[in-house]
């Protein structure tokens, strides 16, 4: 069946059942690929997109429930052109070994940021804590965001 | 070679050059202005690649920008074996410097004929060669395909380390900034037209067998294009992702299994049960380690310390695409050994390995052997079924959990006198373990899982353990201290019960872990502070000047004591005992768990390639050593593996992980040695003398979870 659905501001439609998990959508049919499966159990992180400004495992929404709702990947959340504040801290900082966890991570950190202009050393972590990272670049990744966060409120 | 000449000492190119001499094989310079660097090692997340491109850039005298990499492919990398062992800087990036530097001497030499000049007047920056009072020619004018069709001579000369300008400076990674704005960068995000979607039913247990499965209604399920059965490899294909997994989770709920023999109870000490089949070696003897009376001392001292199965567990469960054409099959894996694999998968197809072509695209982290190569077996099994279709397959989190090959339970047994000055005397260490790598490539045999499941199944090879110096199972057992009498006994029980093989360090994980552990033991018992004992027991000056360097960071005061809930304290190792010397402090604070509140490390690699690269590798190494000592296990019950998720097997979170504090010795004039595993067992020795520093408990066995330490106070 068609199901259509709101992805970086673009209105779009999906051939697939109505309890197909909104990742498998958003990287096959939509080929969005930077948003990754770790698990397909809410769990790791590695798949979190923004639903309605609050960040979501999208391995663990059906398509049917997203229906209407503004969904933001990792492919939006800034430009080639014009990089968001945190990938560019990503980079500066060097914030990634193999990388799989970053983008899940850079939208936690995203949602987190809009909410937030100044969070604290455990607010970060606070948001964080459904996302893993396997190869222990935890300090980088929160200086990082850290460092965004300042750039962001232009300090 | 063959005309090789018995009396004089066979002269050897440096790193895999030795083995692929072909120039070509590594670099093209190209007419337009770059330069492509081929190399057999792949990247792990490890920053490899960076490094390689800055050596080659260096060597050449051209920007690193010029630079293109190709991916590793059998169809024409260098044979490089497989990346591991934090051996890729010295095996890969030593070839590449050699065949950099010997590929600017030869367009040189073109430059100085063409120009009628000598070769002394002629300098190069980014590839433009220009002769001193005037005149100039690039590269890109002068490379022809000839320029390289050659074998690597050995009278060439690369830059002294005071001459580098690339090397030593922490350029930024290539692949990071595709990894932060979600570009496709992993096997996993390949999209080839017409990909069709297979998942895999595996047995519950090792050694389990397929009894019966009615394979109709699977077959009729929304999407199915092929179910595929040969013995008790059982799998399916459909057009979408989430339709293969649908019909992977009915086939598990219908088919029925015989189960395999039973599992023992999930404890490492089941090692000492099996002696009968161990494989002894006295791997180090010193002085006279039996000579009871004269070796006894004033103290005798005997611990035994534990480490359980532990997995990769990398984030990304693996996956790998394979398409068939023609009876000829092409392969996409991040395998970090495609030659190895191209030769196991050539005897479970029983086709010639021309005719199958492995091409490496990155996975996630690895930090060893985990199911790369066995699901590359899974898509091509899948793949067959359905000729002219590219099939990807990937793990579930669950596949990957319960089907990995994980890192073998160890028991150590560690023993020592000191005299009455407080010195050690006499040191014993005996080890009992499983072997610590079934990568493909092995012996007599097939290591990959599917194999072993066919109607036909092939046997698996023979476990294999990297002999010493590097070692396996003994990785790291022989003490880089200075004792008069020592003994080192390795009990090698090959077959382990679930299946194991690689995974950071090896055995040198565990045993660095106890020996670190029980120094503080001995420390303790002689009354001296740990760092004085470990240093007045050290000639080795590169690894004095890492414990001091820590001691220094972190502040330590000879003695100190912890307060019942803070306690702090350290670890040391030279990895392999010829690579990266770490030494680690750490610090505790013991509630409810235990939680490393912080982590100092001090690391001499050698030549630092990538300051900034190593930094990263070391402090990442030191949070999943952290999280391995304190939370990880996989467990088993009688049938199979039970840990199936990250609920059963959690790891350090954004929360709980330390604060890291890393200085690094740079060596510029030391051969450059990898950074990756080298944390692992100073780390968890550190953790575990903290805790003791805090509560006066010793935990001996990994992981320290809560019961344990309950049970430590009560003991
Ligand atoms: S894949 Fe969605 S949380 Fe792990
Ligand atoms: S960088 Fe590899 S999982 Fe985070």
């Amino acid at each position: 069946m068609a199901l259509t659905i709101e992805v970086n501001g673009k209105t779009r439609e999906v051939q697939a059942d109505a309890e197909t998990p909104l990742l498998y959508a958003l990287r096959n049919d939509l080929g969005l690929v930077g948003t990754r499966y770790g698990c397909g159990l809410a769990q790791c992180g590695a798949c979190t997109v923004i639903i309605d400004g609050q960040p979501v495992q999208s391995c663990d929404v059906p398509l049917s429930s997203v229906v209407g709702k503004k969904i933001t990947t990792v492919e939006a959340l800034g430009s080639d052109a014009s990089l968001h504040p945190l990938q560019k801290a990503f980079i500066a900082e060097q914030a990634a070994q193999c990388g799989y966890c970053a983008s899940g991570i850079l939208m936690a950190a995203k949602a987190l940021l809009d909410s937030n202009n100044n969070p604290s050393d455990a607010e970060i972590r606070k948001a964080l804590e459904r996302n893993l990272c396997r190869c222990g670049t935890h300090s980088r990744i929160l200086r990082a965001i850290k460092n965004a966060a300042k750039e962001m409120r232009g300090a | 070679m063959a005309q090789a000449n018995s009396t004089v000492p066979a002269r050897k190119l440096p790193g895999s050059l030795e083995t692929n001499r072909r120039l070509e094989r590594w670099l093209s310079i190209n007419a337009d202005g770059t330069v492509t660097l081929i190399t057999g090692k792949v990247e792990i997340g490890q920053g490899i690649l960076t490094a390689l491109i800055q050596m080659t850039a260096e060597e050449l005298d051209i920007d690193v920008s010029r630079i293109r990499l190709r991916a590793a492919s059998t169809a024409f990398s260098p044979d490089e074996g497989i990346t591991s062992g934090s051996r890729s800087i010295q095996e890969s990036g030593l070839a590449l410097r050699h065949a950099a530097a010997e590929a600017r001497d030869l367009l040189l030499a073109r430059a100085a004929q063409k120009l009628g000049v000598t070769l002394e007047s002629l300098t190069v920056k980014d590839g433009v060669i220009s002769v001193r009072g005037g005149g100039s020619v690039t590269y890109w004018e002068l490379a022809t395909p000839d320029l390289l069709a050659r074998e690597a001579s050995f009278d060439v000369t690369s830059k002294l380390p005071q001459e580098h300008v690339v090397v030593g400076t922490s350029l930024e990674r290539v692949d990071i900034p595709n990894k932060v704005t979600g570009k496709p960068s992993f096997v996993q995000d390949m999209q080839l037209p017409g990909t069709l979607h297979g998942r895999i039913c595996r047995p519950p247990g090792p050694g389990a067998t397929l009894k019966a499965i009615d394979l109709k209604e699977v077959r009729q399920m929304p999407g199915v294009v092929a179910v595929v059965r040969d013995g008790s490899f059982l799998g399916v294909v459909a057009e979408r992702e989430e339709q293969a997994i649908r019909a992977e989770r009915r086939m598990a709920r219908i088919a029925q299994w015989t189960p395999g023999p039973e599992l023992p109870a999930n404890d490492p000490r089941h090692l000492l049960t099996l002696q009968a089949e161990a494989e002894t070696e006295v791997i180090s003897t010193k002085g006279n380690p039996d000579n009871e009376p004269e070796t006894a001392g004033a103290k005798q001292l005997s611990a035994e310390y534990t480490k359980p199965y532990i997995a990769h567990a990398s984030l990304a469960p693996s996956c790998a695409i394979a398409h068939w054409e023609d009876g000829k099959v092409k392969i996409w894996t991040h395998s970090q050994g495609i030659y190895p694999l191209r030769g196991d998968m050539a005897q479970a197809l029983g086709l010639p390995e021309q005719d199958i072509i492995i091409t490496h695209a990155e996975g996630a982290g690895c930090y060893g052997h985990n199911a790369a190569d066995d699901v590359t077996l899974d898509a091509v099994l899948l793949a067959r079924a359905v000729p002219g279709k590219p099939v990807r397959v990937q793990w579930m989190r669950e596949d990957e959990f319960g089907w990995e090959p994980f890192s073998s339970p160890m028991v150590m047994h560690m023993s020592a006198s000191l005299d009455d000055q407080g010195n050690i005397i006499n040191w014993g260490h005996e080890l009992w373990s499983h072997a610590h790598s079934t990568r493909p490539g092995g012996k007599g045999g097939v290591n990959l899982l599917a194999a072993w499941h066919l109607e036909k199944p092939l046997p698996a090879a023979k476990p294999g353990n990297p002999p010493l110096p590097g070692g396996g199972s003994h990785r790291n057992a022989v003490p880089l201290y200075d004792f008069p009498n020592q003994k080192v006994t390795n009990h090698l029980i090959r077959r382990s019960p679930l299946r194991a093989s690689a995974l950071r360090a090896l055995g040198g994980f565990a045993n660095a872990f106890a020996i670190e552990c029980f120094m503080d033991e001995l420390a303790g018992a002689a009354g001296v502070d740990p760092v004085e004992f470990r240093l007045r027991h050290l000639k080795d000056a590169r690894a004095k000047a890492v414990i001091e360097k820590v001691a220094q960071m972190a502040g330590w005061k000879a003695n100190e004591q912890g307060d019942g809930e803070r306690g702090r304290g350290i670890g040391f190792a030279r990895y392999k005992n010829l690579a990266a010397y770490i030494a680690v402090i750490a610090e505790v604070q013991v509630g409810e768990e235990v939680r490393v509140t912080k982590l100092w490390g001090a690391v001499d690699v050698g030549q630092a390639i990538n300051p900034d690269g190593v930094l990263n590798q070391i402090e990442g190494g030191m949070i999943q050593s952290a999280s391995m000592a304190l939370k990880e296990r996989i467990d088993f019950d009688k049938v199979g593996v039970t840990t199936r998720n990250w609920d059963d097997y959690p790891i350090l979170s954004f929360v709980e992980v330390p604060e890291i504090e890393v200085a690094l010795i740079n060596r510029p004039e030391a051969p450059p040695v990898g950074a990756g595993e080298g944390t692992q067992g100073p780390v968890a020795a550190a953790i575990g003398n903290a805790i003791h520093n805090a509560l006066g408990a010793r935990l001996r066995d990994m992981p320290f979870t809560r019961d344990r330490i309950v049970a430590a106070l009560s003991a």
